[in-house]
């Protein structure tokens, strides 16, 4: 098989990273940030990235615990924010969400779980206003592209530090930060419900499925070149499936275009546009 | 004759030519009081990069009367500027351009020939190309301009050569992107090996300023540089940070290294043209 080397000068990415972060927030006239704690290693990253760009007094660290999410995760979040010092508060969303809940006896655990991702969204978006932070992102490169994500849920912010960053370099990067090990080395998990893993419900493993997203995405392999490297079939037929059906997450709704400009399609501006 | 050069890989606020023209002024005093010669600005040092829809609005023309070039004239009369800008000609095209300033005139525009159009670029899309690729005479010998994606190509950087330039100034507003397990972004990499190629090959002093900031997610790495006609790194800015990098260009060295290794005199152009021209005629 092709030799795959995912790892990443840290110093180098902390550096751009940050930067960004420093950037994108002084621009607008801002200096703080607010970020949702789940106590797994995305938002671990994210949030100590946003400490070293703004300093621990402008960075809240949300958490949001419903009654059943684990006391690990609160825990793990609990450490990192003694860790980085950032301020901190926590808002439990179980009498938000239950009585959505409760309206449809037969609701799913997808739908639950989705609908807790927003209620989190809902949240961090609120304490922006009252915070005068900007939210930031907490989805990595490997979940942006399976689509493995609430869409205005947890993929939701105004900045998105680590989505150029599979799962893999987010470790890296998180063990050069000295992220708590016990965040990064547990099962990644969503934690909508007891016992739920990413890599259950994806049905492989980061390590893997990051080497043949790497072929794919920034070598530009064929589905067939990754097969003829080693990777099986159905693994690459079940991945490139997904990265195409979600491919609607990673974008702005379309408009229909009927005037001369349309926003989207000939109305085109950065968002940094004056600044 | 030596020269001293300043390279300044400056942040730019996107579509904002008045506050970016305060910069070059602050920057252009700094150089002053540590008796620069010659500034080089990056590439649409002016006006930010990925502009879009805001080519039209942030064009100017190096004449006098313009309300921004008018500072910037007046400023080269104590010492020489290169700034990158968005050029609108009588026919309103708009192009990437750089200009030299000096003595209170302009010396020479270039306008971009190759506008990358591909990956993370679209400036074709908003942009006509260029025509033409010449070297010009200033007080300091004879010089030439290009503008990023045009050194990205080796056919702009010998023409120059020919064309009788000795010192070739070269802007960017170059993205980074690559970041592997190694100490410089792929991209920084690139060009910093194909820039000392050129100083290498052409025998000639090459000078690189890039812009370093953010524009969305996008990030610029800086690392202004300066090599020798021997191909050695005579001085380098830091990544990622604005910064004014001050090089001392020895002119004689030209003379000294061509001595040594006469590749100018042996190029063999008229072997180039009829290749090329038995090239371009087949099919």
């Amino acid at each position: 098989m092709v030799d795959l080397n995912l790892s990443i000068n840290t110093d180098l990415g902390r550096e751009i990273l940050t930067g960004f972060i420093r950037s994108e927030i002084t621009r607008v006239g801002m200096s703080r940030a607010v970020i949702g704690l789940s106590g797994g290693i995305d938002s671990a990253l994210s949030c100590a990235l946003a400490v070293e760009a703004l300093g621990a007094e402008n960075v809240l660290a949300v958490r949001m615990p419903y009654k059943a999410s684990s006391q690990d995760s609160l825990d793990h979040a609990q450490l990192l924010i003694d860790q980085l010092g950032s301020q901190s508060k926590t808002i439990e969303i179980t009498d938000m969400v239950e009585p959505l809940f409760k309206l449809d006896s037969n609701i799913s655990r997808m739908r639950m779980g989705n609908i807790m991702a927003r209620e989190r969204m809902i949240i961090l978006y609120d304490q922006s206003e009252v915070f005068k932070g900007l939210v930031i992102g907490t989805s990595n490169k490997t979940e942006i592209l399976l689509g493995y994500s609430t869409m205005y849920g947890d993929s939701a912010s105004a900045m998105n530090p680590i989505g150029d960053l599979y799962k893999t370099q987010v470790r890296q990067l998180s063990r050069a930060m000295d992220i708590p090990s016990p965040v990064i080395d547990k099962a990644p998990s969503a934690d909508l419900w007891k016992g739920q893993t990413d890599e259950d419900e994806l049905g492989f493993m980061y390590k893997d499925v990051d080497k043949l997203l790497y072929l794919l995405i920034d070598q530009r392999y064929s589905p067939q070149e990754a097969i003829d490297e080693g990777f099986g079939e159905e693994f690459v037929n079940a991945v490139t499936t997904r990265i195409r059906r979600n491919q609607f997450k990673r974008m702005m709704p379309p408009i229909a275009k009927i005037s001369n400009r349309t926003i989207g399609y000939d109305f085109l501006y950065l968002r940094d546009w004056g600044t | 004759m030596k020269i001293n050069l300043t390279l300044a890989q400056i942040n730019t606020k996107l579509g904002d030519v008045e506050a970016n023209l305060a910069k070059h002024m602050d920057y252009i005093q700094q150089a002053k009081s540590e008796k620069a010669d010659l500034v080089v600005f990056p590439e649409l040092s002016l006006t930010g990069y990925v502009l879009q829809d805001l080519v039209a609005s942030v064009a100017h023309k190096p004449t006098e009367d313009d309300p921004i070039f008018k500072h910037l004239l007046k400023a080269s009369r104590d010492l020489d500027l290169v700034v990158g800008f968005v050029d609108e000609d009588s026919r309103h095209r708009f192009f990437i351009a750089s200009t030299y300033l000096s003595g209170g005139k302009v010396i020479h525009v270039h306008h971009k020939v190759y506008l990358p159009t591909y990956g993370l670029f679209d400036e074709g899309r908003f942009f006509a190309w260029g025509d033409s690729v010449r070297a010009f005479d200033t007080r300091f010998g004879r010089v030439g301009m290009l503008i990023c994606e045009d050194f990205w190509h080796a056919s702009p950087p010998y023409l120059l050569w020919l064309d009788g330039a000795d010192i070739m100034l070269f802007s960017s507003a170059s993205p980074g992107r690559g970041l592997n397990d190694k100490d410089k972004l792929e991209s920084a990499h690139w060009v910093e090996r194909v820039i000392k190629g050129y100083a290498s090959m052409f025998t000639s002093f090459v000078a690189h300023a890039n812009r370093v900031g953010y524009e969305d997610g996008l990030h610029f790495w800086g690392g202004a540089a300066l090599f020798d006609p021997n191909g050695e790194e005579v001085a380098s800015g830091p990544y990622n940070q604005e910064a004014l990098t001050f090089a001392q260009m020895d002119l004689n060295q030209i003379r000294r290294t061509r001595a040594r290794l006469p590749l100018l005199r042996d190029e063999r152009t008229a072997l180039v043209r009829n290749e090329l021209d038995r090239i371009l005629s087949r099919g």
